[in-house]
């Protein structure tokens, strides 16, 4: 017998899950792709929260409304830790096991990539609430952009040019350092976008320097940055190393305004960053300060709900689903391809964001952004730019 | 000069902790020769041990720092007895396969618990000085300053003291040393209690000088102080301290003339060719075998 | 006539096989199994033979190797290379198996060379050497912007189906039992054993030692070929020393130097990983702490150094039982 159960452990594993399985009723399912764990938990928590709030809410008023009559909607969350290949894992199993009709997410552009490349492939359409790298709505070998992604915010190359005219005019800085992420996709793009961009509108870029994600210590890369004696430092990375950048360039005594990119905007950064950041800007897709009333109404129901005020994450997200589901109404039917043809005829929306203008053939909306100011400990809303 | 000697005050500040933290891998194989592969995420969780005790009642640092100390010492004693112990006689392979084990679940239960990472609070106001071109900040200095005096009482403990001298004579002789009358189970237990005790304050120091902390810092920094103790020669203990420098230095100039992530490409070839020409690391004896 | 204690005979192994391939053909055809279900039996595939291809170095031979991702790593990124850049758009069913094959040959050509280092150290040393070569691979791939460097390599084909990874499979356990019933792999155990009695008795050891991590690291780049043409997406974080310490688990937890033992441990592993999903991070503090448990009470895994017979050469299975 105990030479036998080694192999009836075996059996035993391999049919157990085969043998359970699920009772179902039909419903509207959506996936969920997200950066619970790993390196930026907040943002995925945030979109989780914002789909979780609005499902809830359009569920108890009867859910979608199909051809069909009104189904209920299903979320089904997965994690990708902020790691790329597990992101590529999470949407395979999404689309295959879960048989979901749409995914939103990732957030986080290295995830957005190759989840969307998943995607593209197996012709499920995701809407991606944060992504910002071009790359992500775009076919790079083809040259052409994707049918089935899509994202609810605008991308780096809006956002680069903003930053860089933000920086040279309202700033009046002529000489920025930047110090960036080379392996991870957002802050990549964001660095090379902001470089053209600000050399192209007339200012001068001292130090381009660049760190790997993990790392702790920047002392090199700021002693050489701080030597180049900028105006401004551009930190176009994420909420969790930006603090460590801050301290480290204070502690060499290095005086330079700090300006980032959407990838600061979770409260977190506050919390980590304490006075290191003070009276540092960047861009964001949102503002709690200059919302409209529905946004308004957005940001109150949030914070009864989860005790803190929405980010731009939440925010992108409660658009995203939106954006979906009057897809799916529009297009009538719990299927992907009739998703993706809506979706495809979306020109306009009003989101909590602002208003949304597709061009066709675009997965990419025109949108207008925010520069925003941490400023006692809190984001200032400080001017906002057009497209 | 002055971005020369910048980069030198960064290499000393990291390779200090890489010494504290080689010294543990080390003190443990010497005695055991072991793989404490558990070490790196022991040193993760006593930064979280500071963050929790400063979260509970805000003590003055010099106090924080004992109390770690002491926190961690006790966890490597109770890994050793729970984990390693009974696998004294089994084969070696699988008293490293638990250590992994062990560094697995103390990882991925901190990250349960603490899925976010945190922000350890200010211990104490560094004050920068400037020598020309230079910025010295005083949390470097207190950084080095303890790692040097640990080091130091260390090195002390286990070339003067009698419970050293049984460490040493453990590490060169396990089966006959306990028929001269040493409590074998009492040194190893009190070694892994060393090298506790310097992994926490590591952690502390750690946490003082990069104050985001998050669960998979042990890997990241556990992996690298390993490869500094393996360079220096593992068992050794001047040569970790040699090895701990040695890595910190190499990281910090790497960084300086190429780009960031050419670091770990240059730390492990440097670790290979020293291997290639010096199979025991630069400190390290030759194992003798006998047939 | 079939019997689980004595191995089948020819004729019934190779209808067997035929069965499985044949079944396999058809489930892929057909559509007959969930898209899921075909994800996880090609990645319980994928882990067969990363593990039985370690069990190779650190079961039979009883090293320490921890660098076995790296070997995946080589072999995923050539054969990308491969069916993506070089011969992208020529008719798959030629040009994938040339992509597998020559991601197992970069790996084994590196394989090589790492057995020739391992001619002068071993134990503990080798294992370190091993885990340098693996951030070597790793960081190496991360500075090459022609394979898109540490954001990752995009766009590989989806080449991987059941009956190509059953076929893969197979031939990697039918390749490795055969050398380890061999002279080789007599010569391979004689060096975990004792090194220096065997010299001296005139095995050559140093051939022992290259033969074992070729072949080792030829089937490791094969998974790794496989492995990129599943995800689509390769980056160098996939192949860390997570991924090695995964493996790692894989041969202990199923037993070293057992061809069954590899089976069992990739299959325990890969249905784990899976049911535990809904635990989330608890359940990479579940899974070591089973290992470590097991490590407690079995220290060389579930089936260490026994084999099932079915493994056993027929010839050697009978001689065997004649002495007893």
């Amino acid at each position: 017998m105990r030479q036998k159960l080694p192999y009836l452990l075996a059996l035993a594993l391999l049919l157990g899950p085969a043998g359970c399985s699920k009772e179902s009723k039909p419903s509207v399912k959506i996936g969920m792709n997200l950066e619970l764990t790993g390196d930026i938990p907040a943002v995925g928590a945030s979109s989780k929260n914002a789909a979780e709030m609005f499902f809830n809410k359009l569920n108890a008023d009867g859910g979608v409304s199909l051809a069909s009559g009104p189904m209920p909607a299903e979320l089904i969350i997965g994690d990708n830790g902020a790691k790329a290949d597990q992101a590529a894992a999470t949407a395979q199993r999404l689309i295959s096991q879960e048989k979901v009709v749409a995914m939103v997410g990732p957030n986080s552009s290295a995830c957005a990539i190759p989840a969307g490349e998943i995607a593209e492939s197996l012709k499920c359409v995701m809407i991606s609430p944060w992504s910002t790298n071009p790359k992500t709505t775009m076919d790079t070998t083809a040259g052409v952009p994707k049918r089935y992604v899509f994202r609810a915010c605008f991308t780096d190359l809006f956002q680069a040019k903003v930053l860089a005219k933000f920086t040279l005019n309202n700033l009046k800085a002529k000489k920025a350092a930047v110090l960036y992420d080379v392996s991870s996709e957002a802050p990549l793009a964001q660095a090379t976008l902001f470089k053209d961009t600000f050399t192209a509108e007339g200012g001068e870029i001292v130090a381009f320097e660049t760190f790997t994600t993990g790392d702790k210590d920047f002392s090199a890369q700021l002693t050489k940055i701080g030597a180049a004696q900028p105006d401004v430092i551009f930190l176009p990375t994420y909420y969790n190393d930006v603090p460590l950048i801050a301290q480290q360039a204070r502690r060499l005594g290095i005086t330079a305004q700090f300006v980032g990119s959407d990838a600061w905007s979770s409260p977190e950064i506050i919390k980590l960053g304490g006075a290191d950041l003070e009276g540092s800007y960047f861009c964001n897709h949102f503002s709690t300060q200059i919302a409209t009333d529905e946004a308004k109404k957005f940001v109150s129901d949030y914070t009864a709900k989860y005790g803190q005020a929405p980010d731009d994450v939440a925010a992108l997200t409660y658009d995203a689903c939106g954006l979906l589901v009057e897809a799916l109404e529009k297009g009538g039917k719990n299927e992907r391809e009739a998703v993706r043809e809506a979706f495809a005829q979306i020109r306009e929306y009003k989101g909590v964001t602002g208003t949304f203008k597709f061009e066709p053939g675009s997965g990419d909306p025109i949108k207008s952004a925010v520069v925003l100011q941490i400023k006692d400990g809190q984001f200032v809303w400080v001017t906002n730019a057009q497209p | 000069m002055d971005y020369f000697a910048q980069q030198a005050i960064n290499a000393v500040q990291l390779g200090s902790i890489y010494a504290l933290i080689a010294l543990g891998y080390s003190m443990v194989y010497g005695v055991l020769v072991m793989i404490n592969f558990a070490h790196g995420d022991v040193f993760m969780v006593s930064s979280f041990f500071c963050f929790l005790l400063l979260l509970v009642a805000p003590v003055p640092f010099a106090v924080a720092l004992v109390v770690v100390m002491l926190a961690t010492a006790i966890l490597g004693v109770c890994i050793e007895r729970l984990a390693y112990r009974p696998l004294r006689n089994a084969p070696r392979v699988s008293a490293i396969i638990t250590a992994l084990g062990c560094g697995l679940v103390i990882q991925n239960t901190t990250l349960s618990l603490s899925p976010y990472s945190q922000r350890m609070p200010e211990l104490l106001k560094p004050v920068v000085w400037k020598f020309g071109g230079v910025s010295v900040s005083s949390l470097q200095v207190l950084i080095v300053g303890i790692s040097v005096a640990l080091m130091l009482g260390l090195d002390f403990f286990i070339r003067k003291t009698r419970y050293g001298m049984a460490m040493r004579a453990i590490s060169m002789d396990r089966i006959t040393v306990p028929l001269m009358g040493i409590p074998t189970n009492a040194i190893i237990s009190m070694t892994f209690a060393l090298g506790g005790a310097l992994g926490g304050a590591a952690g502390v120091l750690y946490g003082m000088a990069y104050p985001v902390i998050g669960a998979s810092m042990g890997v990241l920094v556990g992996w690298k102080a390993f490869v500094a103790a393996v360079i220096g020669g593992i068992g050794n203990v001047r040569g970790a301290v040699l090895g701990g420098y040695l890595l910190g230095a190499v990281e910090v100039f790497t960084v300086t003339v190429l780009p960031s992530t050419y670091r770990d490409l240059v730390s492990y070839s440097l670790l290979l060719i020293i291997l290639i020409f010096k199979p025991y690391g630069l400190l390290g004896r030759p194992a003798v075998q006998k047939v | 006539m079939l019997r689980l204690d004595r191995p089948p005979s020819r004729g019934l192994l190779l209808a067997l096989l035929a069965a499985v391939l044949a079944s396999c053909f058809a489930i892929e055809q057909f559509g007959l199994v969930d898209d899921y279900i075909r994800f996880i039996l090609i990645t319980l595939g994928i882990n067969v033979i990363l593990c039985v291809s370690l069990n190779l170095v650190n079961g039979w031979m009883g090293e320490f190797s921890v660098g076995h991702a790296g070997f995946m790593a080589l072999g995923a990124y050539l054969s990308a290379c491969v069916s993506v850049k070089w011969l992208g758009g020529a008719n798959p069913l030629w040009m994938f198996p040339l992509a597998v094959i020559s991601g197992g040959l970069a790996a084994g050509v590196v394989g090589f060379l790492l057995g020739l280092l391992s001619f002068k150290t071993r134990g503990d040393y080798l294992a370190i050497i091993t885990l340098a070569f693996l951030m070597i691979v790793k960081s190496g791939i991360e500075n090459i912007s022609y394979v898109g460097g540490p954001r990752g390599f995009l766009g590989i084909g989806n080449e991987t189906s059941l009956p190509w990874t059953a076929a893969w499979t197979i031939l990697t356990l039918w390749a490795i039992r055969n050398l380890v019933y061999s002279r080789f792999g007599r010569a391979i155990v004689a060096v975990r054993e004792d090194e220096i009695a065997a010299t001296a008795m005139g095995v050559d050891t140093r051939k022992a030692k290259l033969v074992a991590f070729v072949v080792s690291s030829f089937f490791g780049g094969v998974a790794g070929a496989l492995f990129a043409h599943q995800l689509q997406f390769i980056n160098p974080g996939s192949f860390d020393i997570v991924k090695s310490t995964e493996i790692l688990v894989m041969v202990y937890l199923g037993g070293i130097g057992s061809i069954a033992g590899s089976v069992l441990g990739a299959t325990v592993f890969t249905v784990l990983t899976q049911v535990l999903q809904p635990l989330g991070t608890w359940r990479m503090v579940i899974m070591p702490l089973l290992l470590v448990m097991l490590m407690l009470f079995r220290p060389r895994g579930i089936m260490g150094l026994r084999e099932w017979s079915w493994f056993v050469p027929r010839r050697e299975f009978e001689e065997k039982e004649k002495s007893s």
